[in-house]
């Protein structure tokens, strides 16, 4: 059996309360402290200590999909991404660059945000760019 | 925040207002009780008897939406006790006389007329505040989400410089942001008019300057907000939209609207975890990898950007979001290549003059505080030290104006929306987390004992609540934690959806923000078909 401890920041409100998570065997197993974070000071809240349940729990998706006739089909990533890709080229060419827009998301790290950003701006060619600040 | 957690401890005064800390910030509401221990004194204002209210030396019930009348009326008491601090005014601030002579009209009659605060309390209110050394102001979405959200936060930054409680240690106007990366979401440039570190989209240096970084030329037009966004789709000038980790169907105004815009799409893409609300009317779902399934930082409330490591392999078939985009990105002609995070983390950090002095190696574990703008800065515990970014703080006289509904004859009841301790945002989080799940299982809506027992309502019965715009279906649950004519319905429960019942015409006309705070409505007990309908 082989545990390890990986330094992480808690993902549900604002405060970045330092965690650590337990995997056992490459399994994610829990959420505890850490103990030395400025923010924390070793304490959590009860979501942060079921931290990792939301990443364990049977709902996640798996795969990529595509709605085929009302229905979702499990597909690979190259098409789910050169779909997409030709569609919204389509809607660019058809309807020019503002007519798309991009929701990025506050539960996503900066270097992600990012580059959300950068493919609304530099790829699509918009400045629709937001996210649920205010909501 | 301008200041930080840690200083939270350092303060004699601590303001809440529109926040409910424990539920929401538990660990922020920590170190308001230790300092409390210190010897701080703790004022609470907020329209729910929320926890802390239990620990304030001071804790009032203003009426939903009245926060200017109130930061006013304590204003007006503490300039005529000259409490205020004249030499930071002189000497930090602008705009003092006109101000000052706006709030003279502040009277404390006046201020209890429109927020129902006893004059009392109020000066109680205003002696803590005005008097302390250093005095914290924290606040959250009770103050933002309003018509007048500007409004309250230019209010909330007139008495912190007042009272010379701007750019010293336990002091500060602190927004509490409720999710773990809005700060670095904003930082980022997530925001229709602004590129990284708030470089605005119109400034031809700063065009010129990403153009160059990313070999393109770039749209000099502001983007439309997600407020401006549904109306558009309606509209039919916004035909493909692109959702990342976000569940607009529950979170944003007015459920029906939105529906009918979603629909009107030509093409929506959902990047997501779970197959969400939205997700579920997307053409396309991204599945993608979780918090402890990569490597990337977060940026909290107190602007401390902060490194999270990889702990476990993705889940099945699902990607970094980051990696997503790059494929995206590539496919469309526009090659995006990063081995990983770090890569970008240094592309970002070379634009983006807060970020400027941050490396993963500097990070650390316990990160730093933006602005850090070269390698050798310490980064930045508390702003504002010595000016403000514009140079002198500036008061801005502000009238105190009502919520957008009323509530009348028709719907006479006020609906206030929020979260609960166990539960975040829309829930697809936290409801498929056993242990937070077993906390609270259904959606409930709080009402007062009184209200309840003329309608003759007991815990758990279902209340009908209808507005302009919707109805539902939702349990009471009886408690004295509400006035008489409110009614508090949490947000995470898609089966009683806050926000059918919200409007999408009431924001803020500056910040776009939708007044979640006040709906007005009428409640009724469910009918009993409706009762039995449910049940089976």
């Amino acid at each position: 059996m082989k545990c390890t401890f990986t330094p992480s920041i808690c993902s549900y409100c604002g405060t970045g309360c330092g965690v650590l998570f337990e995997t056992i065997d490459g399994r994610l197993n829990s959420t505890i402290p850490m103990k030395s974070h400025p923010v924390s000071q070793g304490k959590l809240c009860i979501k942060g200590w079921n931290l990792h349940e939301h990443i364990n729990s049977p709902m996640r998706l798996q795969k990529p999909m595509v709605k085929t006739f009302g229905r979702f089909i499990n597909t690979s990533w190259d098409e789910a991404i050169q779909i997409t890709a030709d569609r919204f080229r389509e809607i660019i060419d058809q309807y020019g660059p503002d007519s798309l827009g991009v929701l990025v998301s506050a539960k996503m790290s900066n270097e992600e945000n990012y580059l959300a950003q950068k493919l609304a701006r530099a790829v699509f060619g918009t400045n629709n760019v937001d996210h649920c600040a205010r909501l | 925040m301008t200041n930080s957690i840690n200083g939270i401890e350092k303060s004699n005064c601590i303001f809440i207002i529109g926040s409910n800390t424990t539920a929401n910030h538990p660990l922020v509401s920590r170190r308001v009780m230790r300092a409390k221990e210190k010897g701080a004194k703790l004022i609470v204002a907020d329209p729910r008897g929320i926890q802390l209210s239990q620990f304030a030396d001071v804790a009032v019930r203003p009426k939903l939406g009245s926060d200017v009348a109130l930061l006013n009326g304590m204003m007006h008491i503490i300039i005529e006790n000259g409490w205020h601090d004249a030499a930071y005014i002189e000497e930090r601030t602008e705009g003092y006389e006109e101000f000052a002579a706006a709030i003279r009209e502040s009277t404390p009659e006046k201020t209890a007329e429109a927020t129902g605060v006893d004059p009392e309390d109020l000066y109680r209110m205003a002696e803590a505040y005005g008097t302390a050394k250093a005095a914290s102001l924290l606040y959250a979405m009770g103050i933002t989400q309003h018509v007048t959200g500007v409004d309250n936060v230019k209010s909330c930054c007139n008495i912190a410089m007042l009272c010379g409680n701007v750019g010293i240690p336990g002091g500060g106007v602190n927004p509490l942001r409720g999710q773990n990366n809005v700060q670095g979401a904003c930082d980022m440039g997530g925001l229709p008019n602004v590129f990284t570190g708030y470089q605005p989209v119109t400034d031809e240096k700063a065009r010129a300057k990403f153009s160059k970084a990313w070999g393109c030329s770039l749209n000099a037009k502001p983007g439309l907000t997600i407020t401006d966004m549904i109306p558009a789709i309606l509209e039919g000038k916004l035909k493909g939209l692109y959702v990342i980790g976000e569940n607009p169907k529950l979170s944003d105004p007015d459920w029906n609207h939105l529906n009918h815009a979603l629909q009107e799409l030509e093409f929506l893409v959902v990047q997501e975890l779970f197959l969400s609300e939205t997700a579920q009317v997307a053409d396309v779902v991204f599945s993608a990898s979780a918090l402890a399934e990569k490597e990337g930082t977060f940026t909290n409330t107190e602007r401390r950007c902060m490194k999270f490591e990889q702990a476990v392999k993705p889940l099945g078939d699902t990607l970094p979001d980051w990696d997503i985009l790059a494929r995206l990105g590539t496919a469309m002609g526009y090659p995006m290549h990063y081995n990983n995070a770090r890569e970008i983390f240094d592309e970002l950090s070379a634009l983006t003059p807060s970020y400027a002095g941050m490396t993963y190696e500097r990070l650390g574990y316990d990160g730093l505080q933006w602005p850090c703008p070269t390698p050798k800065h310490p980064g930045t515990v508390y702003m504002h030290k010595d000016t403000f970014s514009r140079g002198l703080g500036k008061f801005h006289p502000i009238t105190y104006q009502p919520p957008a509904e009323k509530p009348d004859k028709e719907y006479p009841f006020s609906l206030t929306t929020g979260r609960m301790f166990a539960h975040f945002h829309t829930g697809t989080m936290t409801r498929v987390s056993p242990h937070l799940d077993i906390e609270q299982q259904d959606g409930y809506v709080e009402i007062n004992p009184q209200d309840a027992g003329k309608m003759e309502v007991k815990n758990g019965d279902l209340l009908t609540i209808c507005s302009r715009r919707g109805e539902l279906d939702v349990p009471a649950r009886l408690t004295n934690t509400i006035d008489p004519g409110t009614l508090f319905l949490p947000i995470h429960f898609g089966e009683n959806p806050a926000n059918i019942l919200t409007s999408s015409d009431a924001f803020d006309p500056l910040a776009k923000i939708p007044e979640f705070k006040v709906s007005a409505v009428n409640v009724r007990k469910a009918q009993a078909e409706i009762v039995e309908k449910t049940v089976s």
